[in-house]
């Protein structure tokens, strides 16, 4: 197979770290906070090295959005296997206004300008959990699109997609090129080990702006402001039906 | 689930079994309870313990590692590792010579687990890097004020800081050092040293004639219970002519080498304290930046040694660094360093402080406390040891970052030397570097050392904090130590502790969530995780010593002294007795229970990296 598969790997801060609002309450604080690859894009990256070593595809290309340090995230990409990297440059208030509908314009501008046959993204951030970007983008490139995906498999030309919905297991046969979105049961992703990151040092990263592919970054939202979620009030202890109905109507519930 | 079933325990092993059966391999219960024949649980499953050589689940696995050569492998991305990486390459670029240094470091990112006060003598910096302040090193704060005082329960008793002794900080700056330590790393990557955070030094390697040769990094794969997982890589061997060893406080290898190459035969045991911080965002009306408070006293009483800091820091938003250090000698096993230090933030004098201001970090760590007399033999065949690993603090002043950096400065021009002579004939194949320890006499480190080394041990007198002052402020103030006797300290920490019945417990006031916190709050703080289906890091000699000494004697210590509520007695399930549980995720990488567990059971070994605390400028 000659195919080309884009993955989309994101920077987020670290899921294990306590999050602080900023004092101006504009957004959370980032400098020196620990940041680490979005978990589904790791189980994304992962799953395109696999199709690789199964000789499904030729090559796996990781991209990602961002100020200089989410070369750090594509470096690890690269590290699990990917074969080369694309920086989309994209810093200071840009960055912070980035969003789901301009990534998808990126990748879709990326996947005609690459070639590419298959695009593999985590199927949600979880920052901002919006789980948007993998719709969006086969939506502007008009691709079909397995989203949720706890199982992929080539059947010819097209692609065998198990999807996790709520009812249970959905399973969709879909043409390529495709989308597919990779969720918690696809795999596991493998270890960055140090002689893979070493490696991966010598690996191209290519850098892009996003005026290069055509894409307006410009944000059509607007953050009027963030709060920390309200401190949960402690429960009071009744000792009586009575007294529960009389607590419930004196706070105006009943 | 149906409580009241009586299928009900069945059931849940069922589906715990299957789902372990899912991910691919055994659970963790099934395979201990058909190993461990004794009413004892299976605690530790590290290799370190139960080798995997002898291991029947790992008989089919490649253990084969890839290697690499560099110079210098400098094992601890720290202010001494960091020193020497930076000063060793400024000399290759300096001599034009082609240098390969490696750092690997267990925190995900540089400065992630590093925890200080701090303030900072620049000394050592301005030799490192004259022209810091251009290339923007952080240190915002000059201190601008420095108040001493020993509190009682209700009141405080200002004490003069006379200039010239050693707790003057006239020059220094209060600097958040994890911030500091990040901004080095930048500086070393500038300069083409390769930087490896994530990346933890698991073990020390060996050439045939006994040199180190190397470090391997930790495998990474390796199951709860011991057993290989599907993702099981093993770690990577850097081999080079001489190793660094700076691992901070307590280093793991550190102590592994202190054996190997018998280091501490001539030298006093090290002896430490733990120290707990926090950043606070206060109120602005009560921001005085630049000011460096200390206080000693209340809460602790005389016999035990310790104290508080508490720094105003000058970086945009009215930022205070503070926390509370207790030496490790303490002799009451009811002693809970954390709970301490809650108590003491109560105390009228630091609530005025504190009121209205939020907190937003908490970390701690152990610090070194034998200074001179417990400096060990610092150099060893293709090796040398650098830093708070051997211990250069200055106790008094309570600063060991300028002595890291400066013996990390030392052992890389004398290593860098011995390197590029070309008419070198080494005995070993590991380079032996004997000219740093005779550089590090010859340096300020030794000086100063020296002339502190008798204040922490003057404390162990009937009279406690209260002698130990009076000797500072005679003898050290007129003599500056030089007088003829070096005073002992009283032995490994470990073995102070008295036995519970012979001690009082101590009734901790409970935290108000306000200015004094749990300890699970605060541990979330600190950002701390690491992967929960590997082998505890906390290994146990003897899985049965915990309950049967240290619970029966002691009154389990380690569920309080340690920062980071790791270790919990729990009821067994069968209903009689107790049993250890370890809670290894939480760890925060303090090293205290190695330290401080009286039955010495306790060995802290590496996890796998990218693990522990997430500190952000501490």
């Amino acid at each position: 197979m000659s195919a080309r598969v884009l993955v989309g790997v994101k920077r987020v801060i670290d899921y294990a770290v306590k999050i602080r609002v900023k004092p101006d309450r504009t957004g959370v604080v980032t400098d020196g906070v620990k940041h680490s690859m979005n978990p589904f894009c790791e189980i994304a990256v992962e799953e395109a090295v696999k199709l690789k070593e199964k000789k499904l595809v030729k090559e796996v290309v990781a991209v990602s959005c961002g100020p200089q340090q989410v070369q750090e995230t594509i470096r690890t990409a690269l590290a699990m296997g990917a074969d080369r990297g694309i920086h989309v440059e994209v810093s200071g208030k840009d960055y912070e206004t980035l969003g789901p509908l301009q990534v998808s314009k990126i990748l879709a501008a990326l996947a005609k300008k690459e070639q590419a046959d298959l695009i593999i993204l985590g199927k949600q951030a979880i920052d901002d959990d919006c789980n948007q970007t993998g719709q969006m983008t086969a939506a502007l490139l008009d691709w079909p699109q397995g989203t949720f995906a706890s199982e992929l498999t080539f059947e010819a030309d097209k692609l065998k997609v198990v999807r996790e919905i709520d009812g249970g297991l959905e399973t969709i046969m879909i043409k390529l090129p495709a989308v597919v979105t990779a969720d918690l049961r696809l795999n596991t992703p493998r270890y960055a080990t140090l002689p893979n990151i070493m490696k991966a040092k010598k690996k191209k990263i290519a850098n892009v702006k996003p005026a290069d592919l055509g894409v307006d970054v410009s944000s059509r939202l607007e953050v009027l402001k963030v709060d920390e979620p309200p401190q949960r009030q402690a429960g009071v202890k009744v000792e009586t039906v009575e007294d529960l109905v009389g607590k419930l109507k004196e706070a105006g519930r009943i | 689930m149906f409580p009241a079933c009586r299928y009900y325990l069945q059931a849940r092993r069922c589906i715990r079994t299957l789902k372990a059966v899912q991910v691919g391999h055994v659970a963790p219960q099934v395979y201990s309870t058909q190993r461990s024949s004794s009413t004892v649980p299976r605690i530790t499953t590290h290799y370190t313990v139960y080798p995997r050589d002898k291991d029947p689940r790992w008989e089919e696995i490649e253990m084969e590692r890839f290697a690499d050569e560099a110079d210098v492998v400098i094992v601890g991305g720290g202010p001494a590792g960091l020193s020497a990486a930076i000063r060793l390459k400024q000399l290759a670029n300096q001599h034009e010579k082609e240098l390969r240094v490696c750092v690997v470091e267990k925190a995900s990112q540089i400065g992630a687990h590093t925890l200080s006060g701090a303030c900072l003598e620049p000394t050592a910096l301005n030799e490192l890097i004259p022209d810091w302040k251009e290339r923007g090193a952080p240190l915002n704060t000059p201190v601008t004020e420095d108040k001493f005082s020993i509190l009682t329960e209700k009141y405080r008793i200002p004490v003069p800081i006379l200039p010239g002794l050693p707790m003057n900080n006239h020059g220094n700056y209060l600097v958040r050092l994890g911030h500091f330590v990040r901004w080095l790393g930048e500086q070393a990557e500038e300069l083409g040293v390769e930087l490896y955070p994530g990346y933890a030094a698991a073990e020390v390697l060996f050439h045939e004639d006994g040199s180190v040769k190397g470090i391997a990094t930790n495998d990474v794969g390796i199951g709860k219970d011991g057993s290989p997982k599907d993702v099981f890589e093993r770690g990577m061997e850097l081999h080079a002519k001489v190793t660094l060893f700076g691992e901070g406080c307590h280093g793991h290898l550190a102590k592994q080498l202190y054996k190997q190459f018998n280091l501490r035969e001539n030298c006093e045991p090290q002896t430490y304290a733990i120290g707990l911080k926090e950043l606070w965002v206060i109120d602005e009306k009560k921001w005085r930046p630049g000011r460096a408070e200390h206080s000693v006293g209340w809460p602790l009483n005389r016999n035990t040694y310790g104290g508080s800091f508490l720094y105003h820091l000058n970086e945009g938003e009215p930022l205070v660094a503070l926390g509370f250090v207790v030496g490790l000698d303490y002799t009451n096993p009811y002693l809970s360093p954390f709970r301490e230090f809650q108590r003491w933030k109560h105390h009228p004098s630091i609530m005025s402080t504190l009121e209205g201001g939020n907190r937003i970090a908490y970390g701690a760590r152990a610090l070194n406390e034998g200074g001179f007399q417990s400096i060990p033999k610092l150099t060893f065949p293709g090796g040398m040891l650098i830093g708070c690993s051997p211990g250069f603090m200055n106790v008094p002043k309570i600063k060991g970052t300028h002595t890291a950096m400066k013996s990390g400065m030392l052992a890389a021009e004398t290593a860098f030397s011995k390197i590029t002579d070309e008419n070198l004939q080494s005995e070993t194949a590991g380079l032996y570097i004997p000219e740093y320890k005779e550089a590090l006499e010859k340096s300020w480190i030794w000086k100063e050392l020296y002339a502190v080394r008798n204040i922490r041990p003057s404390f162990h007198n009937y009279f406690g904090l209260y002698g130990g002052m009076m000797y500072t402020g005679i003898f050290y103030w007129f003599l500056r130590g030089k007088e003829p006797w070096t005073l002992k300290h009283n032995g490994l920490d470990s073995a102070q502790l008295k036995p519970a019945k012979d001690c009082a417990p101590i009734e901790y006031p409970k935290p108000d969530g306000k200015i004094s916190f749990d300890l699970l709050s605060s541990v979330a703080l600190s950002g701390t995780n690491h992967e929960h289906d590997q082998p505890p890091h906390l290994t146990l000699k003897d899985d049965s010593v915990p309950v049967a000494h240290n619970l029966a004697v002691y009154d389990g210590p380690e569920q309080r002294f340690c920062p980071a509520g790791v270790y919990e007695y729990v009821p067994l399930e069968t209903g009689d007795g107790m049993r250890l549980q370890i809670n290894a995720q939480n760890c925060v990488h303090c090293k205290t229970c190695d330290i401080k567990d009286p039955s010495q059971n306790i060995n802290w070994v590496v996890p796998e990296g990218s693990g522990g605390p997430a500190y952000n400028g501490l």
